[in-house]
């Protein structure tokens, strides 16, 4: 069984690898997160980083090295997807709501349906995530009449309902209109200062500076480097990094 | 003899071709409306077995087991690409000969397990269903992977991410496919005629068969009964399309 304490890692990421096919896309990352800490990964596009987070619960596997979540290996035959995913709820760019189901039963699907919760205490809770991103009005909205930024925190609120130990965040706020992001990046503002453990792949540099408590920058499958934020964006030493800063900077 | 009947009597003797003979002959009627019954049994259960058909087929096309999906494959392109009505004398002569049979309440009729009824039923949903797999496989293939990444990464099994995210959303999308395959279905039905099911074909042919002159009219009650049949199966697949309409979603 699991020996895992908090002062060790929630997650930790040795020597990860992976390929699609020919394709190698992590080369050899690591990372530990501790409890309550918010990390992003930053990079340009195709550096692995969002192939990264999906490797943390399972969406994809890995060709070498190892990821534990809260000191259990997720890489194994044995694995046990569904209390893995119960601890890592994931968010993804695309909402990907489901279209036929109110805001609320998007949210109460899956502590019903998996967790076999009671229903009437699932729609309490559900009500209360509502309220806590900021939608309480909108419980019986469709995915299709809400806007962007909506349906992005009611995918938050939906991956709450599951009471997850850690976050994963897949450029959430890469589809939205830029008038829209802000609700966003406010909402996981809240669930940080709520202690919740958060993993972010972003574009958004001022948020990241702003909230996280390191940076991990990654570039062609490797981690070119890291550091607490104020370090990472005003003392970047890589050639890479200064480049890719003073790109978006 | 009422009005009415008198009205078909003295119509049928003026013209011979107009004979309306199973308005006033209650033997005749009998027969019509056995025949429209079974018709609508036989509709009915050709519809429900081959939608459950066309599920289970496309939900094991999907399966990991290479095998599972090979028999998929195969019973479709056989189905598919052979006529019904061949289908149907196969399933009823060649199988019918390997069923077993019961031995009757008089002591000596032998009595196949399967009937030509059942034979019927049997043939004509599993002509339906291997097209329905396609239809639903079309379905289940609109819905984004995406989408179902997102059940998966709440915890659902496939088989729970299949029954409360895919097939619901899959379904949306097949029903038009669907509503004119099963609209073929009903009418292809008539084909359980060759192996002399009493559906409403056969026992239209058995009344002209007796009265030569009531060929016209019969006919025209064919096009009538099927024009309706057909009706009332596309208003409700059009009724259950609109009912499972999502706000704001493909429009």
């Amino acid at each position: 069984m699991s020996t895992w304490t908090e002062d060790q890692p929630i997650v930790s990421i040795k020597n990860v690898r992976k390929a699609f096919g020919t394709l190698e896309v992590l080369k050899g990352v690591s990372m530990d997160i501790m409890k309550g800490e918010v990390v992003c990964i930053i990079g340009p596009s195709g550096s692995g980083k969002s192939t990264l987070i999906r490797c943390v619960n399972a969406l994809n596997d890995i060709q070498g090295g190892s990821i534990t979540v809260e000191g259990q290996e997720v890489h194994t035959e044995n694995l046990d997807k569904l209390a893995l995913r119960k601890k890592v709820g994931m968010v993804f760019q695309q909402y990907n709501l489901f279209p036929h189901k109110t805001a609320l039963e998007n949210i109460m699907m899956a502590p019903v349906k998996v967790l076999r919760e009671d229903k009437a205490d699932v729609k309490e809770r559900a009500r209360e995530l509502l309220k806590k991103v900021r939608l309480y009005d909108k419980e019986d909205s469709y995915p299709g009449e809400l806007s962007g930024g909506q349906q992005q925190r009611v995918a938050i609120a939906r991956s709450l309902a599951m009471r997850p130990d850690v976050m994963l965040f897949d450029e959430v706020t890469a589809a939205l209109d830029p008038e829209t992001v802000k609700e966003v990046l406010v909402t996981i503002k809240d669930l940080a200062a709520d202690g919740m453990t958060c993993i972010l792949v972003t574009h958004e540099m001022g948020f990241a500076r702003e909230l996280a408590d390191h940076i991990y920058f990654t570039d062609r499958g490797v981690i070119v480097e890291h550091g607490p934020p104020d370090t990472f964006f005003d003392n970047a030493k890589d050639p890479r990094t200064k480049e890719f800063l003073d790109q978006i900077l | 003899m009422n009005g009415f009947e008198e009205f078909f009597v003295r119509l049928a003797e003026d013209s011979p071709r107009w004979n309306f003979v199973w308005l006033y002959d209650e033997r005749q009627a009998e027969r019509i409306l056995s025949g429209l019954w079974m018709t609508v049994k036989l509709s009915i259960a050709c519809v429900i077995l081959s939608v459950i058909i066309g599920i289970a087929g496309a939900w094991m096309q999907g399966a990991k087991n290479r095998v599972a999906r090979a028999i998929v494959q195969g019973y479709i392109q056989f189905f598919r690409n052979t006529p019904p009505l061949v289908q149907l004398l196969f399933f009823y002569f060649a199988l019918g000969q390997f069923t077993p049979v019961v031995t009757g309440p008089d002591g000596w009729t032998q009595i196949p397990v399967i009937s030509n009824v059942g034979w019927a039923i049997i043939s004509l949903s599993f002509f339906a269903g291997a097209f329905n797999v396609e239809i639903f496989r079309a379905g289940i293939e609109s819905v984004p992977y995406s989408t179902r990444e997102a059940a998966e990464s709440l915890g659902m099994t496939r088989t729970q991410t299949y029954t409360n995210v895919v097939f619901p959303l899959a379904l949306r999308v097949s029903i038009p496919a669907l509503s004119n395959n099963l609209i073929n279905l009903v009418k292809t039905t008539t084909q359980a005629f060759a192996i002399a099911v009493p559906e409403l074909l056969y026992e239209s042919v058995s009344v002209w068969n007796d009265f030569p002159s009531a060929q016209n009219p019969t006919m025209l009650l064919l096009f009538v009964v099927y024009i309706s049949l057909v009706g009332v199966l596309a208003f409700g697949m059009t009724s259950w399309e609109r009912k499972l309409r999502i706000p704001g979603y493909g429009e």
